[in-house]
C-alpha cells in the first residue's frame, strides 16, 4: 500500500446522505475479477443527471469528496472503494460512514473522515470555489481561509496509513500466537472443525 | 464472580487471539463461506503474494450470486453454458480457485448448492458461538443461530484466508427487545422491517444487536435467521439471538454438525453463552408486538416503512430537512404521490426468494396464501426462488412447486436472483416489485426497478390482487 500523510486539492460537494454502495458502484460492475478499471462505473446513477459534480469541469480530478450522513452503507462490497480510488480520489469527508465502508477504504488507503455536520457545511461552501486541505499528521482538515477542523482516527489505522503497512503481512507476524490459539480450541471444543466431506 | 457478560462479549473473549494496546484485537474465525463475487480479488492477492490459505477446513465455497435461476442441466444431462460471459468469469474463477486452495466447493448443480447464508445454517457449518464471516453484508443472518457472524470487504477475505483471522475493534452492544404476540398476518420479515423503521438505516452503527422477547424466542429458527439477516439493515455490525432448545433441534443431525459426545460437549457449552441476568447493554430498545403490522417499504431505505395500512408520506412532514431532501428524492425514483394508500399501489413483479426469505417456512407461508387463487393479470412476472437446492427438493416434496405453477408463478433453481441485479433476473426499469428480500435501495433489483419490501405471504398476497396488499384480508 501507498503511504499517505496529506491530501490536498478539490473537493466534490456532494453533501447527500445515505449514499450507498449501489450508489458508489452499481451491481453490474462487480462482475470484474480484478480491482481497476471501476471508476468508469463509480456513481453512475448520480453521473446520469446532468449537472451533476462528477462531471463538473471545476472539480475535474478532485481527490476529496465531501458527503452527508451514513456515507457508504448497504453491501459489503469493497469495489466501491475500488471504483473511488479509479476514480482518484484518496478521502472522503462525512459526518458518519456505515463501518464496513470505513473498514474497505481503510484497507485501501482512502481516508474516511468523519466531522460534525457543521464542519461538513463550511467545507460543503469552500469546496464551490477553493482546495482543501487534509493533514493525517496533524489530523487537521483546513481551508485557505484559516477554518480548520480536527478528526479523530484510530491510531493504528493513522500508523498504518501513514507507513503503508499491508495488515496481512503484519498479522502474518502473529503466526504464533495464531497456533496457539487453534491448539488451545482444538483441545477445548474439538467439535469446532466441521466436518466437511 | 466474574463480571456478567453480554452473549456478544461471552463470544468476542472466546475468540480474542491477542489484543493490542490500543484495543484493537485479533479474532480467530470459525466459519468462513466463499461465494464467486467478493472472492476473485481476494485469491488473487494470495497468488501474488505465495501465500496459502490457512484453515481450508474451516472454509466452504459456494457460487449463488451470479448463477442464473434457470435448468442448470439440459434434457441430456448437460451443463447449460452461462450466457453472460462476465458471470461466466467469475464462477470460473470461483471453481478454479476453491481446489488449487484446498477448500470444499459445492458446484452449482448440487443439491447442497444455494444462497451461502441459507447453506451455511443448513449443513450445520454455521453454529452457535461461533465467529462466522462471508464477503457479503447479511452474513449477520447466521446470528439467528447465535453465531458472531458478519460481512466483509474482499481485503478482509483476503486477511481471513492467509491469516483465519480478522483485526477488530470491540463493537457497542444494543438489545432489541420485542415483547408480546405477533398478530395474524404478521411474520419475522415484518418484525425486523418494524425494527428497521423504529431505529433508522443508521440507527444500529457500531453495536452488535441482540435480539431478545418473548416475540423472539417463539421464533423458529427461520424466523431468526430473517431477522439478524437484516441487522445491517439498521446499520448494525452483526444481529444475534441467544441459543436455546428451538436452536439445538435445528441443528441437531445437520451433516456438519458435530455429533455423539462432541454434540453433547457442544450443546453444554452453546448453552452457557447467554446473556447474564446482570449484565448490562450500551443500548436498549423495546418494540410492543401489538405496534407491528404486516409492513410495507416506500421509499429507497429499508428504514422508510409502513404498516400495510399506512399512506405514502409527504415528504414536508419529515423534521429533518436532509430527511426532507431523500423523502422527495425517493419519491421521485419510486413514482409514488404523497397521500396514495400502499393497498392502492399496482405492482408488475412479484419476487419470492433472497437469504432473507427463502428457507421452507417462507415458501409455506406464500403457499398458504397462493393455495387456489391465481395471480392477477396486470402481474408479469412473478418468481419464486428457493433459497438451496435442498429447500427446493422439501418444498417439491410438499407439494407447495405445484401451488405456485398453478397459480402462475415460475418455479426457480436456488440462487441470490432478483435480491441484486447481477444474475438475469431482473425487475425492469419503472416497474414495481414486491419484494421478500432485504434491500430497496436505487436499482438494487435492476436500474431503474422499484422495490417494495414485504414479507412472503404479503408478496403472495400482491401477486394474487396485483397491488400491494394486506395479507390479512387473504386469510381465513
Ligand atoms: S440473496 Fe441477496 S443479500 Fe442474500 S447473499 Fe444473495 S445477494 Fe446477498
Amino acid at each position: 500500500m501507498k503511504p499517505i500523510s496529506s491530501v490536498i486539492g478539490r473537493a466534490y460537494p456532494l453533501g447527500l446522505k445515505n449514499i450507498d454502495t449501489d450508489i458508489i458502484i452499481p451491481a453490474a460492475w462487480l462482475k470484474t475479477i480484478s480491482r481497476s478499471g471501476l471508476g468508469k462505473g463509480a456513481f453512475q446513477s448520480l453521473r446520469e443527471v446532468s449537472g451533476n459534480v462528477f462531471d463538473d469541469p471545476a472539480y475535474a480530478g478532485a481527490p476529496i469528496l465531501i458527503a452527508g450522513d451514513n456515507f457508504g452503507c448497504g453491501s459489503s462490497r469493497e469495489h466501491a472503494a475500488w471504483a473511488m480510488a479509479d476514480l482518484g480520489i484518496s478521502a472522503v469527508i462525512a459526518p458518519s460512514f456505515s463501518d464496513i465502508f470505513s473498514g474497505n477504504a481503510f484497507k485501501n488507503g482512502l481516508l474516511a473522515i468523519v466531522l460534525p455536520q457543521d464542519a461538513i457545511d463550511r467545507l460543503m461552501e469552500v469546496a464551490q470555489t477553493d482546495s482543501i486541505h487534509i493533514d493525517l499528521e496533524t489530523q487537521t482538515v483546513t481551508t485557505p481561509f484559516q477554518d480548520r477542523f480536527a478528526f479523530e482516527i484510530d491510531p493504528f489505522r493513522k500508523h498504518c496509513l501513514m507507513n503503508g503497512v499491508d495488515e496481512i503481512g503484519l498479522t502474518l507476524k502473529s503466526s504464533d500466537a495464531i497456533s496457539t490459539y487453534e491448539t488451545k480450541i482444538s483441545a477445548q471444543q474439538p467439535w469446532l472443525t466441521p466436518n466437511i466431506a | 464472580m466474574p463480571t456478567p457478560q453480554t452473549l456478544y462479549e461471552k463470544i468476542w473473549n472466546a475468540h480474542v487471539v491477542e489484543q493490542r494496546d490500543d484495543g484493537t484485537c485479533l479474532i480467530f474465525i470459525d466459519r468462513h463461506l466463499v461465494h464467486e463475487v467478493t472472492s476473485p480479488q481476494a485469491f488473487e492477492g494470495l497468488r501474488v503474494a505465495g501465500r496459502r490459505v490457512r484453515r481450508p477446513d474451516l472454509t466452504l465455497a459456494v457460487p449463488d450470486h451470479n448463477l442464473p435461476t434457470t435448468a442448470r442441466l439440459d434434457g441430456n444431462g448437460q451443463h447449460v453454458p452461462i450466457a453472460d460471459p462476465e458471470s461466466a468469469q467469475q464462477l470460473e474463477a470461483l471453481e478454479r480457485n476453491a481446489p488449487e486452495f484446498g477448500i470444499a466447493y459445492i458446484n452449482a448443480t448440487d443439491i447442497k448448492q444455494g444462497i451461502v447464508h441459507v447453506v451455511g445454517p443448513e449443513q450445520g457449518f454455521s453454529l452457535p458461538g461461533t465467529t462466522i464471516v462471508c464477503g457479503d453484508s447479511h452474513t449477520a443472518c447466521h446470528g439467528g443461530l447465535g453465531a458472531l457472524a458478519f460481512g466483509i470487504g474482499t481485503s478482509e477475505v483476503e486477511h481471513v484466508l492467509a491469516t483465519q483471522t480478522l483485526q477488530l475493534t470491540r463493537s457497542k452492544s444494543m438489545e432489541v427487545r420485542v415483547e408480546g404476540e405477533l398478530g395474524p398476518g404478521v411474520s419475522a420479515k415484518d418484525v425486523v422491517l418494524h425494527i428497521t423503521g423504529v431505529l433508522g438505516a443508521s440507527g444500529g452503527t457500531g453495536h452488535v444487536i441482540e435480539y431478545t422477547g418473548a416475540v423472539i424466542r417463539a421464533l423458529s429458527i427461520e424466523g431468526r435467521l430473517t431477522i439478524s439477516n437484516m441487522a445491517i439493515e439498521h446499520g448494525a455490525r452483526a444481529g444475534l439471538v441467544a441459543p436455546d432448545d428451538t436452536t439445538f433441534a435445528y441443528l441437531k443431525g445437520r451433516p456438519m454438525a458435530p455429533k455423539g459426545a462432541q454434540w453433547d460437549a457442544a450443546v453444554a457449552y452453546w448453552r452457557s453463552l447467554a446473556t447474564d441476568t446482570a449484565a448490562v447493554y450500551d443500548k436498549v430498545v423495546t418494540i410492543n408486538a401489538a405496534d407491528i403490522a404486516p409492513s410495507v417499504t416506500w421509499g429507497t431505505s429499508p428504514e422508510d416503512v409502513l404498516p400495510i395500512t399506512g399512506i405514502v408520506p409527504d415528504p414536508s412532514t419529515f423534521a429533518d430537512p436532509s430527511k426532507q431532501e431523500a423523502a422527495k428524492k425517493s419519491l421521485a425514483y419510486m413514482g409514488l404521490t404523497p397521500g396514495t394508500a400502499m393497498t392502492d399501489i399496482e405492482v408488475q413483479n412479484v419476487f419470492i426468494g433472497s437469504c432473507t426469505n427463502s428457507r421452507i417456512e417462507d415458501l409455506r407461508a406464500a403457499a398458504a396464501i397462493l393455495k387456489g387463487r391465481k395471480k392477477a393479470a396486470n402481474v408479469k412476472w412473478a418468481i419464486v426462488v428457493p433459497g438451496s437446492g435442498l429447500v427446493k427438493h422439501q418444498a417439491e416434496a410438499e407439494g407447495l412447486h405445484r401451488i405456485f405453477i398453478d397459480a402462475g408463478l415460475e418455479w426457480r433453481e436456488p440462487g441470490c436472483s432478483a435480491c441484486l441485479g447481477m444474475n438475469p433476473d431482473k425487475v425492469p426499469a419503472g416497474e414495481r416489485c414486491a419484494s421478500t428480500s432485504n434491500r430497496n435501495f436505487v436499482g438494487r433489483q435492476g436500474p431503474g426497478a422499484r422495490t417494495h419490501l414485504v414479507s412472503p405471504a404479503m408478496a403472495a398476497a400482491a401477486a394474487v390482487t396485483g397491488k400491494l396488499t394486506d395479507v390479512r384480508e387473504l386469510m381465513n
